[in-house]
């Protein structure tokens, strides 16, 4: 850890001018912050729904400098790929095969917006209130080692937070399966719609689903 | 650096993703709001890591977990808005109020019918009633 500290920083350094100066952090992360805000208030004002998705990105990817700023540096560029490489693909399709229209939808925004505004920005004053007021005199120390190497992170987590790591990977299986099974569901929909299109509802659908043999269609179960 | 710099802009950030998740109608916007104000923990989770200089570092193994777990969350989620897409038609949050508690509920017979009517047709009907006991079906009948 100690041995290839020194040389992390001095390459996050290069990739940022004024990494090791405190206040040339504290400039960038204030700049890199205000993009990353005003890209977060278009994803969440913008009344075009891809742009939203595009917006986010920016703001995804400037918390993602953020997080080189304070030195962690493998979740910076696990916020990267899971982040902007996938989630913002997945909500990119699941705008696609939703149909959102494609220009300015005037129906974006709630007829509850200002009352929205309203308490987004009560409790935007009072967390910054109670944060500036707490923490007014805490400095973070970047110097010494880097916190956030893929070193010091494979350490960590591999030694301290092995059952977690293992139980979220089981979490991820079960998402899968979970998303896989609603994905699918348009097909049993369009089975059963003509499967029982001259019976009314029902009856018909539960009856091959418990007894597997009785109908003769391929697709039952393998859908199972 | 001063702390109150990343603990200002998480706060912020959680703001707008709650402003986000209030305002918004469509329900990928939602989404895209919760993933901001889970960003917005990240940063709070990594910021105090580095502060407190943490040596077991709860702040960044919880930073990754809450990513992994954002992308289930948001996989699964997704999943559930192409569901109520592909029956309802719409992901119009605001639509969808069938289980709304509401003075329009004397009304819902009414449109029951309506609805019954309308979506006989696309067969959306047999792909909710995966349940099979009479309570499903009259709930479903009511909807």
């Amino acid at each position: 850890m100690l041995y290839t500290a020194p040389p992390l920083v001095a390459s996050a350094a290069g990739d940022h001018p004024g990494f090791l100066s405190p206040s040339g952090v504290e400039i960038a992360f204030l700049l890199v912050g205000l993009v990353t805000l005003g890209a977060a208030v278009i994803t969440v004002t913008t009344r075009q729904l891809v742009h939203a998705a595009l917006w986010l990105v920016v703001a995804l990817g400037g918390l993602a400098v953020e997080y080189l700023l304070l030195t962690a540096e493998f979740i910076a560029w696990v916020q990267v790929l899971i982040y902007v490489g996938s989630i913002v693909v997945l909500l990119l399709f699941g705008l696609m095969l939703t149909r959102a229209p494609i220009g300015r939808s005037p129906d974006a925004d709630s007829d509850n917006r200002w009352v929205a505004l309203g308490v987004a920005l009560a409790s935007a004053a009072a967390l910054v209130w109670v944060v500036v007021d707490a923490f007014r005199t805490t400095w973070i120390d970047l110097d010494g080692p880097a916190q956030g190497s893929t070193r010091v992170t494979g350490a960590f987590l591999f030694r301290n937070w092995v059952l977690p790591f293992e139980a979220l990977s089981v979490l991820l299986l079960a998402a899968l399966v979970g998303a896989i099974v609603l994905s699918r569901k348009r097909d049993t929909d369009t089975d059963t719609g003509t499967a029982t299109d001259a019976g009314t509802d029902t009856p018909p659908r539960p009856a091959p689903t418990g007894t597997p043999g009785t109908t003769d269609r391929p697709g039952k179960g393998e859908k199972r | 650096m001063h702390l109150a710099y990343p603990a200002v802009l998480a706060a912020l950030l959680f703001c707008v993703g709650l402003y986000g998740v209030l305002a918004r109608r469509n329900a990928i916007l939602v989404l895209m709001s919760v993933e901001l104000m889970l960003n917005a923990v990240n940063l709070n989770l990594v910021a105090f890591d580095v502060w407190l200089r943490d040596t077991l570092h709860s702040g960044q193994a919880l930073t990754l977990f809450t990513i992994a777990i954002a992308a289930a969350e948001i996989g699964i989620g997704l999943a559930i808005v192409l569901a109520v897409y592909r029956n309802r038609g719409t992901s119009d949050i605001d639509r969808l109020r069938d289980t709304a508690e509401t003075d329009e509920a004397e009304t819902l017979p009414d449109t029951a019918e309506s609805d019954t009517a309308g979506t006989s047709d696309a067969a959306t009907a047999p792909g909710r009633t995966d349940g099979t006991t009479g309570k499903t079906k009259k709930a479903e009948a009511t909807t």
